[in-house]
């Protein structure tokens, strides 16, 4: 019996490193790696050394200094003399304030546009195609600027609400002002009202939260909580015996009752607004600006969205519309509880980008006056302080973080709209 | 060269490559251009004719600068800034020098590494109101409406206007001068403020301009000036005095008609020296004798660019004021030539 000698170890040789197949695409990476580095060092290094000879070393320093400019819509307590830190805060939360009701709005009127979009009825189809041809293929920039010259132009000013014969009329009872400055609507007020916390005490970061709010918001959701558990229990009900209770009072009074007593508590009532001097008093301004953006951002948006949930419903096969309608489903029925939740998994991933895009395009609202993080730290806090490097790289950083959280919980939410696989 | 010009731009805002390089005479002497940030366009100062040239105050600083460096007035690139862009295209050697009504304030002189040359108008920051409104001072302009131009020094007086009269205001930002008019003039702002001189320039390109009143108050100064970047002197000294020499030769009365005859030499050896007859002031600029008179020529000397631009014959009428010659109790006082 031979026995096979193992075959001699080949001693390690650094040419292997680029002849052996098992070294050589590590070898190359790493080469690559190191040479990627190299370019990034020099590039950080030749900034940090032009910064240095122009005598404007990178320093964040100027971020405690005053602000000393005004912003006109802010969220929280803000005044001229407050830190630039503290206005690019306020700029930050005007950035999501838009994002989000521009998201919200361009999600509910793109779902609607796609559907109607495949509507049989020839003139609906074709309404939805001209809305959506029309928006996608103009810049967006020309959509925020056109809104807004609309209502700057076609609105009449709070001067004409003046005087004994105005021109102008607020509508629902005295209680909305549509003026060429923005829109004037009731706010909710408290007489008795909870206070606020204040968070992260003096920083510049500080933030109140409204108790009421938390109130209302923690009633209304054990209001749900409850609706949610008297539906499941008739679930349970008509499994077992085959008839269901009926409970829409019932569902409807855990929701409604608690919330009544809680606001009537809090004495709620609404601050209505009216026209003293120069402009309305009073009420929640809504700004042209934002109008202007929420709308020209939703709409242009919203074409996109419509053509990614056509496509999503396009993609679930003809014959389960067939085989639901088969079943006795009326066609809404069928839209809602088959069609739909199918075609979410193909619409879902796309929808994270378009929501990526609304986010970042609403840094075009410096295009109107809309105080966002652009326009305050990118914009007047850059300008006034001369740290251009500085901003933009802080700029750089805020939208990424902002852009990664979108995409983190939306694709939590495409997890869990995934098709099971047993 | 060429690699680091490539890298240099990858850099964010492009700051680092241009920036450091000194000699922008050179620059420009190379390039046969003069880049001259102005206006987007504010009547009388820096905006376009029909035929599409620019002309105006702030133009007519450009436009001597390059004749006297270039020999050729028309050889400017005007670059048309905003009030948020300006300093950056100027920080980044997108323009040679900036004459857009800027103001001189220590920290854009000192902070933001720049170098007012000298002042060429003497403004302050006013309000305009349409007289319909009733208002006839800035002290009743509690919780108006105000519309501004975001990123000038503008936006910080009216803060601290109105925080120190103890007043509120809902500022409306805004870009450019044009789209202030378009707010302003369709009442989405009750007032516009900027620089006197500019609201009086925007006022008069109203279809009916009685109908809007300046407000007496002048809440600021605003020394209006022309700058260069900081850390080259020698093109900065070369900005600097074709100013002085615009606002000398008024002093001397050396005008666009006379220039030829007094070129020739005259009894006044600060004339003769302005003019290139006389010692070797241009030489010490590195440039030819002849620099100032070519300056001058361009549109004339200062008294005679105020009063082709914004004076008081034309649709902008702004009086001499703060802006004669202090021999006529003006602020106006070139350093000699000498």
């Amino acid at each position: 019996m031979t026995s096979l000698t193992d075959p001699q170890k080949d001693r390690f040789r650094l040419s292997m490193l680029l002849y052996d197949t098992r070294y050589r695409s590590a070898t190359i990476q790493i080469i690559a790696l190191i040479f990627f580095m190299l370019v990034a060092a020099w590039l950080i290094s030749n900034t940090a050394q032009n910064l240095a000879a122009l005598g404007k070393p990178i320093d964040l320093g100027f971020l405690t200094e005053p602000a000393s400019y005004d912003i006109n819509q802010r969220l929280l307590d803000y005044d001229s003399r407050d830190s630039h830190l503290r206005a690019s805060f306020i700029g930050l939360l005007n950035t999501l304030v838009v994002a989000v009701l521009g998201c919200a709005t361009a999600t509910v009127i793109g779902v609607i546009v796609g559907v109607l979009r495949l509507s049989p009825n020839w003139l609906v189809g074709r309404l939805m195609t001209v809305y959506v041809e029309s928006f996608r293929n103009v810049p967006v920039l020309l959509w925020i600027v056109f809104f807004m010259a609309i209502l700057i132009e076609t609105l009449p000013a709070p001067s004409a609400f003046r005087g004994d014969d105005p021109a102008a009329h607020m509508l629902l009872g005295d209680s909305v002002a549509i003026t060429n400055r923005g829109v004037y609507i009731p706010e909710p007020l408290f007489s008795n009202s909870l206070g606020d916390i204040h968070l992260f005490g003096a920083s510049p970061l500080r933030f109140d939260v409204s108790l009421d709010l938390i109130a209302i918001l923690a009633v209304l959701g054990l209001g749900l909580w409850a609706s949610a558990w008297i539906r499941r229990r008739a679930d349970g009900i008509q499994e077992a015996t085959g008839a269901r209770p009926t409970t829409w009072y019932l569902r409807l009074g855990v929701v409604s009752v608690p919330l009544a007593v809680l606001l009537l508590m809090l004495g709620f009532h609404l601050g209505m607004p009216e026209l003293k001097g120069f402009n309305f008093r009073g009420g929640t301004h809504m700004r042209n600006s934002l109008i202007a953006l929420w709308l020209a951002l939703s709409l242009y948006t919203a074409a996109f969205i419509a053509e990614i949930v056509r496509a999503g419903i396009l993609a679930i096969s003809s014959g389960q519309t067939e085989a639901a309608a088969a079943l006795g489903l009326r066609p809404r029925r069928i839209m809602s509880l088959v069609i739909l939740p199918q075609a979410l998994r193909v619409i879902v991933p796309p929808l994270i980008s378009q929501y990526l895009n609304l986010t970042k395009n609403s840094s075009l609202a410096i295009a109107v006056g809309y105080m966002d993080i652009t326009g305050t730290l990118g914009g007047i806090t850059m300008n006034q302080t001369g740290r251009e490097l500085e901003c933009v790289l802080m700029l750089m950083m805020i939208y990424l973080i902002i852009s990664l959280s979108i995409s983190a919980v939306m694709n939590w939410y495409n997890e869990s709209v995934k098709l099971r696989e047993r | 060269m060429r690699k680091s010009v490539f890298l240099g731009a990858l850099t964010v805002a492009g700051l680092a490559a241009a920036a450091a390089a000194a000699g922008t005479v050179d620059d420009v002497k190379a390039r046969g251009k003069l880049n001259c940030g102005v206006a987007t366009g504010v009547p009388g100062f820096a905006a376009p004719d029909a035929n599409g040239e620019w002309e105006g105050f702030d133009v007519a600083v450009c436009r001597a600068v390059a004749a006297a460096v270039l020999g050729d007035p028309k050889a400017v690139e005007f670059v048309p800034t905003t009030g948020k862009t300006r300093f950056t295209a100027l920080a980044s050697g997108e323009i040679d020098m900036l004459a857009r009504n800027t103001t001189w304030t220590f920290s854009r002189d000192v902070d933001l590494k720049f170098e007012f040359v000298g002042v060429n108008y003497y403004d302050g920051q006013g309000f305009m109101v349409p007289k319909a409104l009733g208002v006839s001072s800035a002290k009743e302009l509690d919780g108006a409406t105000v519309c501004i131009q975001t990123g000038t020094t503008t936006e910080l007086n009216l803060a601290d206007f109105f925080r120190v009269n103890n007043m509120s205001y809902e500022p409306v930002p805004i870009e450019t001068n044009a789209e202030a008019q378009q707010q302003y003039l369709a009442g989405a702002c009750d007032v516009y403020t900027t620089d006197a001189s500019g609201l009086a320039a925007t006022r008069a390109t109203f279809e009916n301009s009685a109908d809007h009143i300046l407000l007496p108050e002048i809440i600021s100064k605003e020394p209006l000036a022309p700058l260069v970047r900081h850390g080259d002197s020698e093109w900065g000294d070369i900005v600097r005095w074709t100013l002085n020499a615009l606002i000398a030769a008024e002093e001397y009365g050396v005008t666009s008609t006379n220039i030829g005859e007094l070129s020739a030499g005259t009894d006044n050896p600060e004339i003769n020296r302005l003019l290139g007859t006389e010692g070797k002031l241009g030489e010490m600029l590195g440039l030819d004798a002849d620099w100032a008179k070519r300056a001058i020529m361009a549109g004339g000397n200062y008294g005679e660019i105020f009063a082709k631009n914004i004076g008081e014959s034309t649709p902008i009428g702004l009086a001499r004021g703060l802006n004669a010659q202090w021999k006529d109790g003006g602020l106006l006082y070139s350093p000699p030539f000498r």
